[in-house]
C-alpha cells in the first residue's frame, strides 16, 4: 500500500497466494486418485509401496473379459455421443440458422427451449421418461443407444450456447442475402458460407456435447442401460482401482477435449482479426 | 449450469433487415423446417416434464388425487428436502465467497496471460467435473483408506473427522459430506460465472475514487460491492440450483435417501409396478417449483447485471 494506487485489484503477493492455496487444493484429489491407483498391497504401519500393476491390470489384453461390461459401457457411450452430436447437427442446428435468418422473431423462444433442460433437472425428468422409455422400448428396443434421444435434450443448454455465440459475431442475414443476391441457391448459401462461418461454435458445440454425454449417469442408470458411467459405478464395487483409472483417464480426456476447443477458438479469433484487418 | 449464465444475458439485438421478398415467397416451407426439432422437443423434452410433473396428481389406476401429497408430511421426505436446501445453501455460500476470492486474485493477472487461461480452462472441466468420477476422486481423497485420511491415521488420529463423522462413519458416505465434495464443482462455477462480472468493472472508476481521495475499502464499499452485488447473488442463486439439481456424486456416494434427489431414487426403485412412482412425481414437481422459483430470481437479477455492464468492458 506503499505506492498510490489507481487500481482496485490486490496486490501481486496476495493473489498469488489465493491461487496457489487454490490450485493445491483443487490439484489434491486429483493427485490422491494417482497416489490411489499406483498403490500396491495394503499399508502396513504407515508405509504404503507403490507399483504400476493396476495400471498394467487395465491395459493387459488378458485382463479385457474382467473389463467386458467396462468396454462395452464404453462402447455404448461412445455411440450415444456420436448420435447425440448427430441430434445437435441436424436437429437443433438447422432450427437455429433457420431462426436467426427467417424468423428473428422466434430467437427468444428457441433460446428459452433451450434453457429449460436446466431447470429441470435430469433427476426429475428421469420421473417423465420412465414412461416415454416404455413407448421407445417397443418401438427400438430397450437398447443402450435409445439413451442419445434423452441425451440430446440434456446437452441443449450446452450445444446452444457456442453456436448462438458464433452467430452474434456474424452477420448471417447480410451475408447470406449477399450470396443470395450474387446467384447462389439455398444449398450453396448455407454450405459455401452459413456453414464455414459458424465452423468454430459448431465445432465446440460438439465437443461440449461429447463431454457431458461421456459424464452422464442419470438417465443411462434409471433407464438401466450400461453406459461409461454406469460401468464405472458397478466396477467400483468389486475392483475400485480400476474405476479409480478409468476416473483419471476420463479428467485427462475432458482437459484435452477443451484444449482442442480453446485451439479451435483461438484459430477462430486470429483469423477474424486478420480478416478485419485486410478488410 | 455453466450455459445458463451467459444465455439469459441481454440478447442481441436484431442484426440487418431481412430480405422481404425471399421471406414472403419461401415462408410456407421455411416453417416446415422448424418441426423436426419442435416435435423432438415435444417428445423428449414436454411430455416427459409433463409426465413427471402430473404424476405427483395421478393414484395407481391414473385417476386424479391430491392423495401423493401426503408424502410431503412424511418426516424422511421433510427431512430429506430440509437436507437438500441446508447443503445448497451452505455450498452456495461457502463456494460463492472462494470463488469470488478467486476471481478477485486473477484481477492482479495479466487478462489475456497464462494464469487466466489456465483458470479458465481448468474451471470449465471441474465445474463439469460432477457424477460419479467426482465421487472416486473424494473416495480417494478422504474416503476409508484416502489419502489424506491414511497420513491422519500415519501421525497418529486413527479416530479423524474424515472416517469417523458425527459417529456414522466415513464422512463423504454420509450427507453432510456431500458439502466437502459439491464445492470441488461449486467453486470453478463461481469462477466461470462471476469473473465476467468482475472483469466489467471499468478501470476508470478506480481511477475516479482515487483521484477523489477515496481508498481501496471505499472504492469496494461503495462502488465495487454495489454494483457487483446482483451479479454475486445471481451467482449464488446459480450455484444454489446447481447443487440442488445434482444427483449423480449423491447417488454414488450415499446408498440411502437423505436429499430430495436420492428420495426420488428411492421412490423410483422400490416401485415394484412398471411405470411412474406418483411419489416420485410429488418429488419432482417440488424440485421444479424450486428451480423455477431459482431462475426466475436469476434472470431478473442478470437484468441488473447487465444494467452496468452495457457499455462495454475497459
Amino acid at each position: 500500500m506503499s505506492a498510490p494506487r489507481f487500481a482496485a485489484e490486490p496486490s501481486r503477493a496476495t493473489s498469488s497466494i489465493i491461487l496457489i492455496a487454490a490450485a493445491v487444493l483443487f490439484l489434491l484429489p486429483i493427485v490422491a486418485m494417482l497416489e490411489f491407483s499406483f498403490r500396491q498391497g495394503q499399508r502396513v504401519d504407515g508405509v504404503q509401496n507403490y507399483g504400476p500393476q493396476h495400471w498394467q491390470g487395465v491395459f493387459d489384453p488378458a485382463n479385457s473379459f474382467k473389463y467386458q461390461g467396462l468396454l462395452e459401457g464404453i462402447g455404448n457411450s461412445l455411440l450415444i455421443c456420436l448420435l447425440t452430436v448427430v441430434i445437435v447437427l441436424v436437429l437443433l442446428l438447422p432450427v437455429m440458422i433457420l431462426v436467426e435468418l427467417r424468423f428473428p422473431k422466434l430467437r427468444r423462444v428457441l433460446e428459452f427451449i433451450c434453457i429449460i433442460p436446466i431447470t429441470i433437472p435430469a433427476i426429475v425428468l428421469v420421473v417423465g421418461y420412465v414412461p416415454v422409455y416404455g413407448v421407445v422400448a417397443q418401438i427400438f428396443g430397450s437398447v443402450p443407444w435409445t439413451i442419445a434421444f434423452a441425451a440430446g435434450i440434456i446437452v441443449l443448454p450446452y450445444a446452444y450456447r457456442p453456436i448462438a455465440a458464433n452467430m452474434a459475431g456474424v452477420e448471417l442475414t447480410v451475408l447470406s442475402e449477399a450470396s443470395r443476391s450474387l446467384g447462389a441457391g439455398w444449398g450453396r448459401t448455407l454450405f459455401s458460407v452459413i456453414l464455414p462461418n459458424l465452423r468454430r461454435g459448431i465445432l465446440a458445440s460438439c465437443f461440449i456435447t461429447i463431454a457431458v454425454v461421456l459424464g452422464e449417469y442419470t438417465i443411462a442408470a434409471f433407464l438401466a442401460q450400461n453406459t461409461f458411467q454406469t460401468a464405472l459405478v458397478l466396477i467400483n464395487h468389486t475392483d475400485s482401482y480400476v474405476s479409480v483409472i478409468f476416473a483419471v483417464l476420463a479428467l485427462l480426456f475432458g482437459f484435452v477435449l477443451l484444449l482442442v476447443i480453446g485451439r479451435v477458438g483461438a484459430v477462430g479469433t486470429r483469423r477474424e482479426r486478420r480478416t478485419r484487418r485486410t478488410a | 449450469m455453466t450455459a445458463l449464465a451467459e444465455q439469459t444475458a441481454p440478447a442481441v439485438t436484431d442484426r440487418g433487415v431481412g430480405g422481404s421478398t425471399t421471406r414472403l415467397r419461401r415462408r410456407g416451407p421455411a416453417w416446415l423446417g422448424l418441426a423436426p426439432f419442435g416435435v423432438y422437443v415435444l417428445l423428449f423434452l414436454a411430455v416427459p416434464a409433463i409426465l413427471a410433473v402430473t404424476s405427483g396428481f395421478a393414484d395407481n389406476e391414473g385417476r386424479f388425487t391430491f392423495a401423493n401429497f401426503a408424502a410431503l408430511a412424511d418426516p424422511n421426505i421433510l427431512q430429506g428436502l430440509w437436507a437438500s436446501i441446508w447443503i445448497s445453501a451452505v455450498t452456495a455460500i461457502i463456494g460463492g465467497v472462494i470463488g469470488a476470492l478467486i476471481c478477485y486474485a486473477l484481477l492482479a493477472m495479466k487478462p489475456d496471460g497464462a494464469v487466466r487461461s489456465i483458470v479458465d480452462s481448468a474451471s470449465s472441466v471441474l465445474a463439469q467435473f460432477g457424477g460419479v468420477m467426482l465421487a472416486f476422486a473424494f473416495i480417494a481423497t478422504i474416503g476409508a483408506n484416502g489419502l489424506i485420511t491414511s497420513l491422519l491415521k500415519d501421525w497418529g488420529w486413527i479416530e479423524n473427522p474424515l472416517n469417523s463423522f458425527n459417529g456414522g462413519g466415513v464422512m463423504i458416505y454420509q450427507i453432510p459430506g456431500l458439502v466437502v465434495v459439491y464445492l470441488y464443482f461449486q467453486i470453478p462455477l463461481m469462477v466461470l460465472t462471476f469473473l465476467p462480472a468482475l472483469q466489467g468493472l471499468k478501470g476508470t472508476w478506480a481511477e475516479a475514487n482515487a483521484t477523489l481521495g477515496g481508498t481501496r475499502l471505499q472504492y469496494w464499499l461503495r462502488i465495487g460491492g454495489p454494483v457487483l452485488l446482483p451479479a454475486f447473488l445471481g451467482s449464488l442463486i446459480l450455484l444454489f440450483a446447481n447443487s440442488f439439481s445434482s444427483y449423480a456424486t449423491a447417488a454414488a456416494l450415499v446408498s440411502q435417501g437423505g436429499i430430495v434427489p436420492l428420495a426420488i431414487r428411492q421412490q423410483l426403485t422400490s416401485e415394484t409396478v412398471l411405470g411412474v412412482s406418483n411419489v416420485a412425481g410429488v418429488l419432482a414437481l417440488v424440485m421444479v417449483i424450486v428451480m423455477v422459483v431459482l431462475m426466475t430470481a436469476y434472470a431478473a437479477l442478470q437484468r441488473r447485471t447487465g444494467r452496468w455492464q452495457n457499455g462495454g468492458r475497459s
